[in-house]
Parts: structure tokens; sequence; C-alpha cells
């Protein structure tokens, strides 16, 4: 026992270090940082828990259902012109066409939230109520090696359950279609799987904060999934309200008034992140599409009217979709930085 | 172990919320090879005291040295030898209680096969082996509380810092858990430092006790230095006696009045309790034993028992913390 602790340097006793230092500097014992150690555990539970068979089902309905029209559409499509481009990913865009919803991209967009809120809603308040929390921190391990293998957990979940959903759908194409993906498509494919987990775990640095703030689980739980359905079903009400109020529109006002309006409601939209989402989606499985949203003035409108019609590389629309990207993972970054801190700073009993 | 320092060293502890001081001015020392009972009602302190001790919360004001180390500098190094069994402690409820002491023993660094073994003995000395590959939510309160402390010797700790072992456990597993604290501390030199509000209960155990109230220390030491100390300099004897009748109750009230030493004879309470007599000073009580003796021979009164009754913890905290009340008003 002494011997598995002796040989790590000692450090300088507490009187000459700065008073500023942080206390929890020392270096693990583990053979392995803590984290990893939370990690696994936490994955495994995933794993093994109800929740992650009822998602991976639901989910895997959610992209076979939409499949099912989108593969009728394909065959369509590909009788009339066998040149078409980018015919396999198609299969993720393409749905029924009296509803708009049923594709695989926009199901997913919708659902993913889900995913993130499902994996994280009591993550730290649910070892609270078990009274597993002193327990835990009073093993050798930092505070914080609790919310990062916890985040991580979750993040290798979702990747694990978007990965398997995709690769399914990619299956079925190959099966049942017989359709080759080209090597841009794949390319594609896999930047879309990124842009995706990038939202999950937008949702789930969400989660986990309210699972730090609130006591109870199942408060973090009806929090998290109202704000949810509150984006998702009510989001473009609220926007079309706060623009109406923001920049009415005078009876028998000109273009210009329609114009004001329609710009400030874009711009609301924007600021959700679902709409981030959409919109980068929509340009990283479609490379025909040459800009991120609908044109807002006469002028632009005109110019991709008139703009050959052509085929993005990926690169070029990676760089459409950049900005979406970066805000993205800005806002997920700042939700895990808030629950960091708001854990950092509880007190270890409740 | 360098252990020339006692493994457990408070220096003017100090823990203050927005206007609430958890924990003022405490200084501490258990040493190695004994048990510290730290006894106070809920909200005492006690837990906050233990949180700091582990460097889960840092404290306001003062030093902790704990394993010769700073808890609130090197909280890694001191958590990796203290073991800590918290207040009401959980488990993974969808694990089994082996599965519970696995992940223990990863977080703490150790080999599967290591560990393995460790588990197993701990499991063992608890009393929880046949059991152990049941899921902790079949387990009752007390069986949690043994898991918990199996738990805390996991890491094979040098120390051990129990926050209320003893409650939600039947009287039984009591005597069981305090006998293996007993244990522990007799074959493995180590320190123990329990809280409890249950004061008789521990009393049997604790090698010297803190009495704590409204975040002061307000005494130290054994049973018997604090009864000495908040006692009053009052002892008590207990007798038993078998009578026929109020006449010979009334005949034996004034027998015993009159003894020497005797301040107050308090009588039987029910058929089958005794008399309890209050000695003062507390130094006459074994003259007063003997009194008592010669006095029954001499009155023709049958002595069924006759012994010192031992000082109540209960009633030692309760005097000290009614001394201490004066106090703690002047010196705020």
């Amino acid at each position: 026992m002494s011997a598995a602790a002796s040989p790590r340097p000692e450090r300088a006793p507490a009187h000459e270090r700065s008073q500023l230092a942080r206390p929890a500097q020392e270096a693990s014992a583990l053979g392995r940082p803590g984290w990893t150690v939370i990690a696994g555990k936490e994955f495994a539970d995933h794993l093994l828990s109800a929740r992650f068979i009822v998602l991976l089902v639901v989910l895997a309905l959610a992209a076979v259902v939409p499949l099912y029209f989108a593969s009728a559409r394909i065959r369509e499509l590909a009788e009339q012109a066998s040149g078409a481009q980018a015919v396999f990913l198609a299969l993720f865009t393409l749905g029924s066409q009296q509803v708009p919803l049923l594709r695989v991209d926009a199901f997913v967009g919708i659902v993913a939230p889900l995913l993130g809120i499902a994996f994280a809603f009591d993550a730290v308040n649910g070892e609270r109520s078990e009274g597993t929390l002193p327990r835990l921190l009073s093993q050798p391990i930092h505070r914080d090696d609790v919310i990062n293998g916890k985040f991580a957990a979750g993040l290798a979940i979702i990747s694990l359950v978007l990965t398997a959903i995709v690769a399914i759908i990619a299956g079925f194409g190959l099966l049942r279609l017989g359709i080759v993906p080209a090597g841009g498509e794949v390319l594609r494919i896999v930047a879309w799987l990124g842009l995706t987990i990038v939202y999950v775990a937008l949702w789930l640095a969400f989660g986990l904060l309210l699972s730090v703030l609130l006591r109870r689980a199942a408060t973090s739980a009806l929090i998290g999934f109202g704000i949810w359905i509150l984006i998702t079903i009510f989001g473009g009400l609220i926007v079309g309200l706060v623009a109406g109020l923001l920049a009415p529109i005078p009876s028998g006002g000109g273009a210009t008034d329609i114009l004001a309006s329609a710009q400030l409601q874009q711009l609301i939209t924007r600021l959700l992140p679902s709409t981030l989402y959409q919109e980068a989606s929509l340009v990283l499985l479609d490379p025909s599409i040459t800009q991120v949203s609908t044109p807002s003035t006469i002028g632009q409108a005109i110019a991709a009217q008139e703009q050959i019609a052509s085929l993005l590389s990926l690169d070029q629309s990676l760089l459409l979709v950049w900005p979406h990207v970066v805000a993205l993972v800005a806002l997920t970054v700042a939700c895990f930085a808030a629950a960091y801190v708001a854990f950092m700073r509880q007190e270890v009993r409740a | 172990m360098i252990a020339a320092e006692a493994p457990i060293v408070t220096r003017g502890l100090t823990k203050r919320y927005e206007a609430l001081t958890a924990v003022d001015q405490l200084d501490l020392e258990v040493q190695a090879g004994e048990i510290f009972g730290l006894l106070g009602q809920n909200g005492a302190g006690k837990t906050t005291t233990i949180l700091m001790l582990l460097g889960l919360t840092e404290p306001t004001a003062g030093t902790a040295r704990v394993v010769g180390l700073d808890p609130a500098r090197r909280p890694l190094e001191v958590k990796r030898r203290v073991g800590y069994l918290p207040d009401a402690v959980g488990f993974y409820g969808n694990m089994t209680g082996r599965q519970n002491l696995r992940y223990t023993a990863r977080l703490n660094g150790l080999e599967r096969r290591d560990a393995d073994a460790r588990i197993a003995e701990a499991l063992d000395q608890v009393g929880l082996a046949d059991r152990a590959d049941s899921t902790a939510e079949t387990y009752s309160r007390g069986m949690l509380q043994r898991l918990g402390i199996a738990d805390a010797l996991i890491k094979q700790p040098s120390v051990l810092i129990l926050d209320e072992p003893t409650t939600a456990i039947d009287p039984l597993g009591v005597v069981e858990i305090l006998d293996l604290l007993r244990g522990l501390v007799r074959d493995r030199g180590m320190a123990i430092l329990l809280s409890s509000h249950l004061l008789s209960q521990v009393q049997s155990v604790c090698d010297r006790v803190g009495i704590f109230a409204a975040g002061r220390l307000i005494g130290q030491g054994t049973v018997e230095d604090l009864a000495t100390r908040f006692g009053e300099d009052t002892a008590h004897v207990e007798v038993g006696l078998e009578l026929d009748g109020p006449a010979e109750t009334e005949r034996a009230a004034a027998v015993f009045a009159s003894l020497d030493g005797v301040v107050g004879v308090g009588r039987p309470e029910g058929p089958a309790a005794g008399w309890r007599l209050d000695v003062r000073p507390a130094s006459a009580e074994r003259q007063v034993r003997q009194a008592v003796l010669a006095a029954c021979v001499a009155n023709g009164l049958t002595l069924s028992t006759l012994r010192a009754s031992a000082p109540s913890l209960d009633e030692i905290y309760r005097r000290a913390v009614h001394q201490a009340r004066p106090a703690a008003v002047s010196a705020a």
C-alpha cells in the first residue's frame, strides 16, 4: 500500500506554496485518471439501462419509417434520371411528400435532444438522492472527475446510438436498394453525424446543468423535456410572435416592411440551436444547396436563380455551415461550463 | 508511516456559512489506536467537521492535519488513506453489494485480483458475505450501513471516519459493529473518529469522547473524566431490595436517608426497578456501598443487588450543554 503511494514526488509543504494555488492539483495515483473509471461505470450503466433500449428502439423506428418513404421515391428518381447526383444522401433527405417531417434528417433533429436530456437529467441529483455522492467524492479522485466522467459517458453513448442509426440507414440503402455511396457522400454522412453528435452534446450539457441545479431528478426531467417541446413544437410560433411585436408589419405596409419583419424573424430563429442544426444539417446532406437560408433581398433571390445549378464540394458546404457549427460548439461549451462551475461550488451535502 | 504526529489534529478549525458558524475554533486530537467519539445532536457541526477533515469542504479558518497532511491542500492523498462512512450512506441500487465495492476499489486504483481479495475480506468482516451478490436495492438500511463500513475498509485505511455508524442498525447489530471497530483498532492500530447522537450506544466503545454543541467542543476526555467534570461531584448507587408491603418501603427509605454521604433517595419507579441513591461527594461512593450493606443487615432488609451505576453519557451531555450555555453567551 505504502509502496504504491511513495514513488510519486512529494510536493513542497503547504506554507511554501502560494496561498492562491488551487488545492486540488495533486496527481492522481490511479493508473488512469479518475474520470475514466467513472465514465466507464456510467457507460456500462447506460448500456444496460431501460432508457437506452427504449431510446434506441424509438430512434430506429424514427429512422426506418421515413426510410420507407424515401426508398419509394428514390426508385422513381432513379428511373427518371440515371445520372442523378448524390442518390445515397437522398436516403436521409427524402421522405413522404405529404408529411414533410417524415424525413430522416428532420426526424433526428427533433428526437436527438431527447437523447441528450435522457442521458443527463439525473446525472448529479440522482447520485445525491441515492446518497452515493459523498461516498464517491470521498474516494481519491478530483471533484471534477465526477462531472467530466459523466459527460464523457453520455457523449460516448449518444455517439454510439447515432452511429448505429446511421449505420442502419446506410445498410438498408446498400442491401435493399442496391445504392452504393460515392466517397464524397460517405464523408458528408460522417460530417453530418459529427454535427448531430455536437447538437446532442449541447442537450446533454444542458441536461447535466439541470441535474446540478435541481435537487430532484423528476423536476429536471420535466423542465428539460418541457424546454425541448417548447423549442421544437412552439419554437416557430414564439419566434413569429416576438418578431411581430418587435417589427410589426403596418397595414398596407410595403415590401420593405415585410422584408424587415422577415429578416428579424430569421435572426431570432437563428438564436435557437434547433435552427442552427437544421440549417447546417440541410447543407451538409444536400450538395445542391448553396445557401444556408432563403434569400432575403430581391437581388439575392435573382442571383440565386441565375446561378448555374451546381453541386458544392464538401469543403465548400462545410465553409457554408462553419458559423453554425462554431455556434453549436460554443453553446455546448457554455452549458457544460455552467454545469461544471455550479457543481464545483456546491456543498457536498444537500 | 511517519506518524510521530497524531493521525487527526485540528487547531482552531472554523467553518462559517453566511450567518451561521457551523464549527467554531475546534481543537481536536485523535491518536492512533483509539476510538474517539464526537457526540452531539443533529446540526451540532459533526458532519461539517468530518467534511473538513476529508477536504470535501474548506475551513474558513484554522488548520487540520490528517495523516500528517492538510486535507484542504492535498485532498487526494488524504482521501486515499482515510476511510469514510457518510451519514445515510447510499449505494447504486442496480448493482450488487460486491459490484459497488468493486467500483470503489477501481476508484482507488486497485488491481482486480487484489481488490477481490480485499472485498471478500471486508464483506466477511461486516457479516454481509452471504448477501454480497444481491442488488443493493434489496438491502435494508442496516445492511447498507454495514456495506458502507466494508466500503470504507476497502482502501485499508489508517484512519477511519464514521458519521453516525450505528443509526438504523438493530441493537444486536450495533454490538457487532462496535465489536468490529474495537477489533480494527486492536489489530491494525487504526485511529477511528466516529460521530453519533445516540450517546448511550457508543459510550461503551469510545476511548475518549468530545461533546459537541452548536459548533463548539465543550468537553473532551474519557467518559469518567467528563463525569467528574460535569457531574456536579455526585455519584450514584443502585440498590435492589426484596420488600413486602408499603410499611417496609417507608422503613427502608428512612434507613437510606440516615446514611452518611447520601444526599438523595430515589424510590423504585416500578416493581422491577431498584433504588437510586445520590452520593456526594462522589469519592464517598465506596463507603456508602459498605454502609448500605451494613444497614441492611442491621435492619433485616433483604438485599438483591448493590452496585455503583456508571455515569450516563446522556446525563453528562445534558449537564455539559447546560453549563456551556452561559459561557457561549458571554463569549459572544
